[in-house]
């Protein structure tokens, strides 16, 4: 791989995991602060509505880094991957142009007034503000799953004079099969983190004993809003995923399930390391025949492996793209069995005394943070050579004009820059934890 | 088709730059006229809850740029590289400094930030406007369309310029006293008392300098770009854009004058729109031209994408700005008035 190439990837890859890492909570976020604002309206209950307020300055603080860290997202698809954007911005360009127009008008219209304006909207006003800002970030995180489905399983295009893709149906384009379950997924993954993180504040007010009522409520709403959405990235949604690559992108399973050769009966890997020297899975611990089964139904049904492709077409860093979809899946599991731990706890009344279990929940937020990184991660690596499935490989993507010299500078740049943001970021959100949702905006507090 | 979403894309750039305008040009003034911290927080009060969707017409800017003409967008985009990245840079700065500084009420904290937000606000009305020279100047395309632009060569216009020379510095000098005055005049609509009678002292010596900048500008146009001309010649209804620029540039300061503060800020966005359109009106059909080579200009022509994506984009375009505007003006008429500096602890 050139140099500038490895630097156009580890620029966009550098900034999107960061970038993605307050999207993932605040749509999450989102969805449970309405619920908490429904809640508060409907049992004229004022806790419930300082818990929405206060999880909604939490919120803000998330907002204001997604915002800044989504602008130069959009403004890499033509700074660093210029021949892409050439060749791809007739189609993908209208489902970016849409999120502009269609979901970042509306949140950020109305996250001002729903931070800001409760006073001025009344109670309706603003769970209708909050509402909007649900729905805005949600919109966006469809129009981004439907950029990256097309480029993933690209439909509804011809192929125009200059060699650029061109649309062809509107509809083609935003009802792609592909969305369906990588936006249910990716959403379902969005809820799992705010949940645990939900819960993980709750259960350090729990076990430090302090804001015993609001720990409760946090710890209940994210071990029950947790089991749900856990459940739902493994079933349907992760389980359709899988079965939608081994239709599509079958090169991209093997390398995911660290398959390097065509079996009948085909095993699923627990434990394994892939060795690119050798070709193999050095000790693997696998469940027999169990591959063949989640993928075709059937236990003697035959996976392909990577000797049944050429090996141009195999993605370019197998390692990784096995490593990722592993720590997916195994975090995965592990979210179900502490949620379902906990909801065990909850139905038998001793969830709030199970000290064990607040210490699980207190300490296992950053995990859902790893997953969708790394579910993230297996989808892009999964795709690779190819930039756009099998009409660009990512090598003929970037910008030409960029050289490697320009592109690493940029790139440390944003490190620096997103090192300190990101620290002031972890001290102001564990601040307005540690100031707890009782004086939440309500006097003012001085450090 | 063509001259549709041209006119619809620079439609889109101008409300930014008048709406993101007066956000930025408040962070210009933010640490000259505001001295108190009740004074900076009034200010950044009357921009906060607008700002993130002032922004949000950049963003729907880019991606309509995107998608209606992906050549220049990925022309400009990969060859206006290292500036772009800078104003990322700047806006993510800036944009935390309003959203940061209340969050802590340590005087050293809001100091920071404060300048910050300031500093960012400055040097992002010079990009800007410098932006918009390096369009009007033309930059080094190849025959597929790319090219590359260092920050500065020799600082003289050249076929193989940087993004900065004596031409592209003049109007990032129009651009920041032109959002100088658009900004003041806004922070005196908003507030009252001595920070309104400072911002209106600040547009009224900004606007010297609004006017001196333009005019040598207006010169160096002429002088690099003469074809810009051409289609006033042909299109004489063209000369609309450069008198309402005109007619805002006046009015902007007899009303200032006047102490009419909303007129004045009218004014100063109207200037800005009539600028902008002027310049758009001249370039067309070029939307990136060639320094050197005539033939390789990016026109309106060249980079446009097909036919069925620009008719059903037309469809949701004219919906989407539909919402937006109502959004828009929900949104500003729940905040008009006076702005009210909420005890601390709320608000920003």
């Amino acid at each position: 791989m050139d140099d500038a190439l490895l630097i156009h990837r580890l620029h966009f890859g550098f900034t999107a995991a960061f970038h993605y890492i307050f999207p993932q909570l605040t749509m999450g976020l989102a969805l449970l602060i309405v619920i908490f604002k429904a809640l508060a309206i409907k049992r004229r209950d004022e806790f419930f509505n300082r818990s929405a307020k206060f999880w909604a300055k939490i919120f803000a603080v998330n907002f204001a880094m997604g915002v800044v860290t989504g602008i130069p997202m959009e403004f890499q698809f033509g700074t660093n991957w210029a021949r892409f954007s050439t060749f791809a911005g007739g189609v993908i360009g209208q489902t970016l142009a849409m999120e502009g127009t269609f979901a970042f008008f509306l949140e950020s219209s109305f996250l001002g007034l729903f931070i800001f304006g409760e006073k001025k909207l009344g109670q309706a006003g603003h769970f209708f503000a909050g509402l909007m800002v649900f729905l805005g970030s949600w919109l966006s995180a469809y129009f981004i799953v439907a950029t990256n489905a097309w480029m993933q399983h690209p439909v509804a295009y011809t192929m125009g004079a200059g060699g650029n893709v061109h649309l062809t149906s509107f509809w083609g384009l935003l009802l792609n099969p592909w969305i369906l379950w990588q936006y249910t997924h990716t959403m379902a993954g969005s809820v799992v983190t705010a949940s645990f993180v939900m819960a993980a504040v709750g259960a350090y007010y729990l076990l430090a004993k302090r804001n015993t009522e609001a720990g409760m409520l946090y710890t209940r709403t994210g071990v029950l809003a947790g089991l749900v959405s856990s459940v739902l990235i493994a079933f349907p949604t992760g389980d359709m995923n899988v079965k939608n690559v081994v239709q599509h992108q079958p090169a991209t399973l093997a390398a995911m399930e660290g398959l390097f050769k065509t079996e009948e009966g085909a095993p699923l890997v627990i434990i394994g390391q892939p060795d690119m020297e050798r070709l193999r899975l050095d000790n693997p611990i696998h469940i027999p025949k169990m591959l063949s089964f989640l993928t075709y139904n059937r236990w003697n049904a035959e996976v392909r492996g990577l000797d049944a492709f050429p090996r141009e077409d195999w993605p370019d860093n197998i390692p990784l793209l096995y490593y990722s979809y592993h720590i997916m899946v195994g975090l995965g599991t592990m979210f179900i069995a502490v949620t379902l731990a906990g909801t065990f706890l909850l139905w038998r009344k001793k969830l709030f005394g199970a000290r064990p279990l607040l210490w699980v929940l207190m300490l296992a937020f950053p995990f859902p943070f790893i997953a969708n990184t790394a579910g993230w991660m297996t989808a892009e690596l999964g795709r690779q050579p190819w930039l756009v499935y099998n009409l660009l490989r990512t090598a003929d993507g970037t910008s030409t004009m960029v050289s490697a010299g320009n592109g690493l500078f940029t790139l440390l740049g944003f490190l620096g820059i997103y090192f300190l943001i990101g620290v002031l970021f972890l001290f102001l959100v564990i601040r307005l934890i540690n100031r707890g949702p009782d004086d939440a905006g309500t006097s003012p507090v001085h450090a | 088709m063509e001259i549709l979403w041209f006119s619809i894309v620079a439609f889109m750039i101008t409300i930014y730059v008048i709406l993101d305008g007066f956000d930025i040009g408040a962070g210009i003034i933010h640490l000259f006229i505001a001295k108190t911290d009740t004074e900076r927080r009034a200010i950044l009060n009357a921009i906060g809850p607008v700002w993130d969707g002032n922004e949000v017409w950049l963003v729907a800017a880019a991606g309509t740029l995107y998608f209606a003409f992906p050549l220049l967008y990925a022309s400009s985009f990969s060859g206006f590289y290292l500036p772009l990245m800078i104003v990322l840079w700047l806006l993510i700065m800036r944009a935390l400094g309003i959203e940061f500084r209340h969050q802590l009420h340590h005087p050293l904290w809001k100091s920071f930030w404060d300048t910050v937000f300031s500093a960012g606000s400055i040097l992002l009305s010079v990009f800007l406007g410098a932006a918009l020279g390096n369009v009007i100047r033309g930059v080094p395309l190849q025959e597929d369309g790319y090219f590359f632009a260092p920050l500065w060569t020799s600082f003289t216009v050249q076929p193989e310029a940087g993004i900065l020379d004596w031409f592209t510095v003049i109007m990032g000098l129009v651009g920041l006293f032109a959002l100088t005055v658009h900004g003041s005049n806004f922070i005196a609509v908003k507030t009252g008392g001595n920070l309104q009678k400072r911002a209106r002292a600040t547009a009224r010596v900004a606007w010297w300098g609004m006017l001196l900048t333009s005019i040598a500008a207006l010169f160096s146009v002429n002088a690099i770009r003469p074809q810009i001309w051409s289609n006033y010649t042909t299109h004489p209804w063209g000369w609309i854009f450069p008198l309402l620029g005109i007619s805002g540039l006046a009015g902007s300061f007899l009303f200032a004058a006047k102490g009419r503060d909303t007129l004045a800020f009218a004014g100063s966005a109207l200037f800005i729109a009539g600028m902008l359109g002027a310049t758009a009106f001249g370039l067309y059909p070029n939307v990136l031209p060639s320094s050197a080579d005539p033939v390789r200009s990016l026109t309106v022509y060249n980079t446009i994408t097909g036919e069925y994506g620009l008719s059903v984009g037309l469809i949701w375009w004219t919906i989407g700005i539909l919402m937006a505007s109502g959004y828009f003006i929900f949104l500003f008429r729940s905040f008009r008035g006076k702005v009210v500096v909420p005890a601390e602890g709320e608000g920003y």
